[in-house]
């Protein structure tokens, strides 16, 4: 069975959507982010260090898409990894609940230079629908400086794709 | 939705505690608001809500009878500022300010490990503390409120239309679940009617929500057994769902579809049509990975007898979903106390014993099955008509009850909404309440390294859970 299915899978041809447009709006938030010499050690791979700062995990039902046969994040050198320390970019979702700011500062001070925060979703802006929330702080900019914010509610995997891809042009451009 | 509510003395509230310990009802929620503690109860199909009056902030605690209510105690007084009198469990639990101290756990060559709230992979935040007597787990506590948001203070004064978005977020991968629970308990406090075809199209919505996260889960479950062509073949079924969703209800996930009165918008156009090749595709993909599970001994070894949740603690804490009935509790909410149009439709609540990680990928496995049929069964008898109809203006005060069955199984929710037409406090108990403290249950006795196997095939939420 396993056989049967890998068969088929290797002569059916790729399944993978073609790589969405760069987004432009992002590679001009980035143009100042991104300095030439975290580009020479960069090359054109970043690995990303995702963070869920409170958010209601629709965020990362998309985020979780990108790995998936259609939108195949690797093949643009891009990849999910463990653990902050071996992590380029913090990919950061959610309102940032009081709860979680410690947790989400400890989480970049453990990420080494060069390295860029990626805020993704409408509450990792200003909070979204829980802006004035007690319980939140309010966007991943009141605790961290954000590089480039990806928005949606949740952005689909496709918008997650192009404001990625920017951050990957601006760095190895 | 019927229900029936009494306002008690301590001697009614102890009662219906009492009751709960011997098993004579289920404990749907248990929830507060300042000087007021509310109880909400099930047995066979009939809800009652008991609200006790207590000005001094002080009720009598249900935890100490019935061990479930104990996290929801604590969490009212963290949320609401009440005291559960003779409670075994005073710890914060959603509010969380300085160090947390941990149950003990002692003897010979134990050691402890923390895990998160921030994980490995790409997950929700929550704090894990095993103690392990070498690769066996003797303990594990989990700590959790890092997705603490607010929501019932956010939903007290919000407009309808607010605390539907709001209700919508409580958990993004049960988004529709909720907006329905939410929904419901509106229309139910005005006595709102709703058109047949929004309560049909609603239930599409809700099927094609369960098959989005049964299919994932059914794959994730196996790729922490490492066995990924099972992840990347399910990942694939799942993402045609999501496309279909989108092209049916403009939303990958179907956020905001669902509003009290009926659907933000209709069917697409196209969307039968979509539906159909949805139907046809994971109906000529999915028995294949079915048979692919099945056997393969070496994925079997790791899910079969790992993670075993007894019938007994299922009943106890009146598991939902495939928790509950993957050890043997036949419970669902579309049936008991069921809501329309599944009167109408025909399909199965599958239901075994076993209680292991195994059990618990084939209750999603049936429930696959039984979804994709519900898919057709709806398109088929879809009525036409209006998918929206205006709500009744409120005239007085009003309190309305729902009891929706979501993918991670029954979500309870209360709303009372005040004489100028919004809410005045809002409650949304998750599934996971329930089957978290079961998930410490299962591991007792495994080893660390099939944590990640127990914990997804129970997939409990953090965010539903954190509210």
């Amino acid at each position: 069975m396993t056989f049967k299915l890998m068969l088929r899978n290797f002569v059916g041809g790729p399944l993978t959507e073609a790589a969405p447009p760069v987004d432009d709006a992002a590679l001009a938030e980035l143009a100042a982010q991104v300095n030439q010499a975290s580009r020479a050690r960069l090359g054109r791979t970043l690995s990303i260090r995702e963070v869920d700062a409170g958010s209601c995990n629709g965020c990362e039902l998309e985020i979780h898409a990108l790995n998936n046969v259609l939108y195949d994040l690797e093949r643009f050198g891009l990849r999910f990894v463990a653990s902050p320390r071996h992590a380029d970019v913090l990919l950061v979702t959610g309102p940032v609940t009081k709860n979680m700011r410690e947790a989400l500062e400890r989480t970049y001070k453990a990420t080494p230079d060069p390295k860029w925060v990626v805020a993704v979703g409408d509450c990792a802006r200003n909070g979204g629908v829980f802006a004035g929330s007690a319980a939140c702080v309010g966007g991943v900019s009141a605790v961290l400086a954000v590089d480039l914010h990806i928005p949606g509610c949740p952005p689909s995997p496709t918008a997650l794709l192009s404001g990625l891809l920017a951050l990957v042009e601006s760095v190895s451009t | 939705m019927d229900w029936t509510p009494s306002i008690v003395n301590r001697q009614g509230w102890e009662q219906a505690a009492a009751s709960l310990q011997r098993g004579e009802q289920s404990l749907l929620s248990l929830w507060g608001e300042p000087g007021v503690a509310h109880l909400a109860l099930i047995e066979s199909n009939k809800i009652s809500l008991f609200r006790f009056d207590c000005a001094a902030g002080v009720f009598p605690s249900v935890g100490r009878l019935h061990p479930p209510a104990i996290r929801l105690e604590r969490a009212m007084q963290d949320l609401a500022g009440l005291q559960a009198e003779g409670a075994p469990d005073s710890r914060p639990w959603l509010r969380h300010a300085g160090p947390y101290p941990f149950l003990p756990a002692e003897g010979e060559s134990l050691h402890q490990i923390p895990v998160g709230p921030v994980h490995a992979g790409i997950i929700e935040p929550g704090h894990f503390r095993f103690t392990a007597n070498g690769e066996t787990v003797v303990r594990l506590e989990a700590r959790l409120g890092y997705a603490h948001k607010g929501i019932d203070a956010l939903m007290a004064g919000a407009s309808l239309e607010r605390a539907a978005s709001l209700a919508g977020r409580v958990s993004g991968d049960s988004t529709v679940a909720y907006a329905i629970a939410f929904a419901q308990a509106v229309e139910n406090a005005l006595g709102a009617p709703v058109p047949a075809r929004a309560l049909w199209l609603r239930a599409l919505a809700a099927e094609l929500e369960r098959l989005a996260n049964h299919l994932g889960d059914i794959g994730a479950v196996c790729n922490d057994a490492s066995f990924s062509i099972m992840h990347a073949s399910c990942g694939l079924l799942r993402e045609h769902v999501l496309l279909a969703a989108n092209a049916c209800f403009g939303h990958r996930l179907m956020m905001d579809v669902v509003v009290p009165g009926g659907l933000r918008s209709d069917l697409a156009p196209e969307g039968a049509r979509e539906l159909n090749a949805l139907l046809a595709f994971i109906r000529r993909r999915f028995p294949e990975l079915v048979d692919l599970y099945d056997n393969t001994a070496s994925l079997k070894d790791r899910t079969v007898g790992t993670g075993i949740l007894s019938h007994a603690l299922a009943q106890q804490f009146a598991a939902g979903g495939y928790v509950g009935r993957a050890s043997g509790r036949h419970f669902d909410a579309r049936r008991t106390p069921g809501y329309a149009p599944y009167g109408t439709l025909q399909f199965e609540v599958p239901s075994v014993q076993a209680g292991d990680v195994n059990a618990r990928v084939w209750i999603r496995i049936r429930e696959v099955e039984q979804s994709l049929a519900l898919v057709e069964q709806i398109l088929a008898g879809l009525p036409s008509g209006a998918s929206h109809s205006a709500l009744p203006t409120a005239r007085s005060t009003s309190e309305g009850v729902a009891l929706v069955e979501g993918f991670r199984g029954d979500i309870f929710a209360w709303v009372r909404i005040g004489s100028d037409g919004r809410v005045e406090r809002c409650h949304l108990r998750d599934p996971s309440w329930f089957q978290w403290p079961l998930l410490e249950a299962a591991i007792e006795g495994n080893i660390v390294a099939d944590f990640p196997l127990c914990n997804k095939s129970f997939n409990c939420s953090y965010s539903g859970h954190d509210l």
